[in-house]
């Protein structure tokens, strides 16, 4: 999908380079964070920690260095927002950092970019360069006196878990991208110790937005719980795959039309992480008080074999969890196992439902959002396609 | 290795931590791009870095084993990774990992015997909606197939 094709209310309306941070400096920094509260901006990457809390606290923390993390280690499968923002709209995730920076009081920001992206690390650079041209960036910004700010990129290394953002500062810091114990969190103690706020690309880029058309008219979009659009990376079986641009609430059955999928069995919300629907529920809708998601939806059509979308997942977090904790490193391979039992039908009902309860333990004892997340997809697909994974067949699947 | 390349490695790390800076969160900078450059970080490397950054050596290897993208051991010189993830595997992943295979002679996982290429899967590239896709040292190739795949691997020097 072509940039000129791309239409929404909010991410992708009107916007020029340097109007968020011209209209910023003009206002004070109380004045934007009621705005963002106002918003009731939450994180998009998919935890949905209400954005103005967490800048409230890193700018009441009592320090003379902070720091602003962008969070693009987009590695949830199924999502590309991110890729899209940065190539297409860095304006925005970059107005969005300085504008923290601004009432943050923070002097730098980092781009945390995934490993996979490094093509993109050019472009952005001369990007950072012309708005260093423009006084953007840099010294006095816009003349500002003693508003410094600049930006670096650091470059990730192929490491799903650094999207979590302890994990993210522990691999900033030089260290094995392992989450950390929280309390204290990164806002009191973040990258080197010091109050960190880390957001998520899309994040930002909203923030550019409500800072120039305030927080009111960003809540007449959405929900009342979940105000605001959300980008969807839509892929899978559909004649229209992209990024798409939607208000909160939006149905999975409009969303499903508007892309041109048909025969349409199942629907995976927020990634590997997220959950499997079934057509009985392509009624609900997308929000985080009913569907939350990151942004990743993958559809699947009639012919797909579940369990094997289910193995596929499961191979990914065997991979990917960074077995620092026992939940996620030993459960993931176990939930991977019993797949594969299915797979061979060397299973019983009673080894079934002990790996469910596995996968409800480890989304309690999981020390981070991987090993609390990875369950979802294993229980959702083999609690909503039950008859296909169990009972076609004979209940011998994929012979 | 060789006191002249042993010297000349000495001398590349040293120039990096002069541009990254000698803490440790210069780190990770530091063996990307002789991860880049040598397509893998060598014994001597790791130790050079370590003093340098005043810290053990057995942190720098810690470190390395941690992320996919960094390696202590040799491999080819580009390396060749095909996404495995979900809607690549739907879009036909497996047709194109059959027709590398059987051009290069190689299995995924393996390098070839000139050296030339090292082939690997990964998880998700972020390309999904143009899949299957392809990334070839830092380039990535959207929606690939089994002819295609092939034509570009002929391309690459």
């Amino acid at each position: 999908m072509e940039k000129k094709n791309r239409k929404g209310a909010v991410l992708f309306s009107e916007y020029k380079k340097g109007e968020g941070i011209k209209k910023a400096i003009t206002v004070s920094r109380e004045n934007i964070l009621f705005e963002i509260r106002e918003s009731k901006l939450k994180g998009r990457g998919g935890a949905g920690f209400p954005t103005a809390t967490k800048w409230t606290l890193v700018s009441a923390a009592s320090s003379e260095e902070k720091y602003v993390i962008c969070n693009a280690d987009e590695g949830e499968p199924g999502t590309f927002k991110d890729r899209v923002l940065l190539l297409e709209y860095p304006e925005l995730v970059f107005d969005g950092m300085v504008i923290a920076g601004y009432v943050l009081g923070a002097k730098i920001g980092i781009l945390y970019l995934r490993g996979e992206y490094e093509y993109m690390k050019k472009p952005l650079e001369d990007y950072l360069e012309s708005m260093r041209k423009d006084n953007l960036l840099g010294k006095n910004i816009l003349g500002k006196k003693g508003f410094d700010f600049d930006v670096i990129i650091r470059m990730g290394s192929g490491a799903y878990v650094c999207g979590e953002e302890t994990a993210l500062i522990e691999s900033l810091e030089g260290n094995r991208g392992e989450a950390r114990n929280r309390p204290p969190f990164p806002v009191t103690t973040g990258f080197l110790g010091k109050p960190t706020t880390v957001n998520n690309v899309e994040t930002l880029a909203s923030v550019a937005h409500i800072v120039i058309k305030g927080g009111e008219w960003f809540r007449k979009y959405g929900t009342d719980k979940s105000t605001g659009s959300k980008l969807l990376s839509v892929s899978g079986d559909c004649e229209k795959p992209g990024v798409y641009e939607l208000p909160w609430g939006t149905k999975i059955s409009e969303l499903l039309k508007l892309v041109g999928a048909k025969d349409t069995k199942a629907v995976q919300i927020g990634g590997a992480s997220g959950v499997c629907i079934p057509k009985s529920q392509f009624e609900r809708t997308l929000a985080y008080e009913d569907l939350p998601t990151g942004g990743s939806i993958i559809i699947f059509n009639e012919k797909r074999n579940m369990l094997h979308v289910l193995k596929n997942f499961m191979e990914f977090f065997v991979e990917e969890s960074c077995g620092q904790c026992t939940p996620c490193r030993i459960g993931n391979v176990k939930l991977l196992e019993g797949v594969e039992m299915i797979e061979k039908s060397k299973y019983t009902f009673s080894y079934i439902n002990q790996l469910k309860e596995l996968g409800r333990s480890m989304q309690v004892a999981s020390k981070c959002g991987l090993g609390q997340s990875s369950p979802n997809s294993f229980i959702s697909i083999l609690e909503n396609f039950k008859e296909e994974v169990f009972s076609s067949n004979g209940g011998n699947n994929g012979k | 290795m060789l006191v002249l390349e042993k010297n000349a490695m000495t001398d590349e790390i040293e120039s990096f931590v002069d541009k990254f800076g000698n803490d440790r969160s210069s780190l990770l900078p530091i063996l990307q791009e002789i991860q880049k450059k040598h397509k893998h970080i060598p014994d001597y490397a790791q130790q050079e870095i370590a003093r340098l950054l005043d810290i053990h050596p057995v942190e720098v290897y810690s470190v390395i084993s941690f992320y996919s993208f960094l390696n202590t051991k040799p491999k080819g010189r580009n390396i060749v990774r095909l996404c495995q993830t979900i809607t690549c595997d739907l879009a036909g992943k497996k047709s194109v990992a059959n027709a590398i295979e059987r051009e290069l002679g190689i299995k995924f996982g393996e390098t070839t015997k000139d050296n030339k290429f090292t082939l690997e899967y990964v998880n998700c590239l972020g390309m999904c909606d143009q899949g299957p896709a392809l990334l070839i040292n830092e380039r990535v190739y959207p929606k690939v197939n089994p002819e295609k795949a092939v034509q570009i691997l002929n391309e690459v020097k």
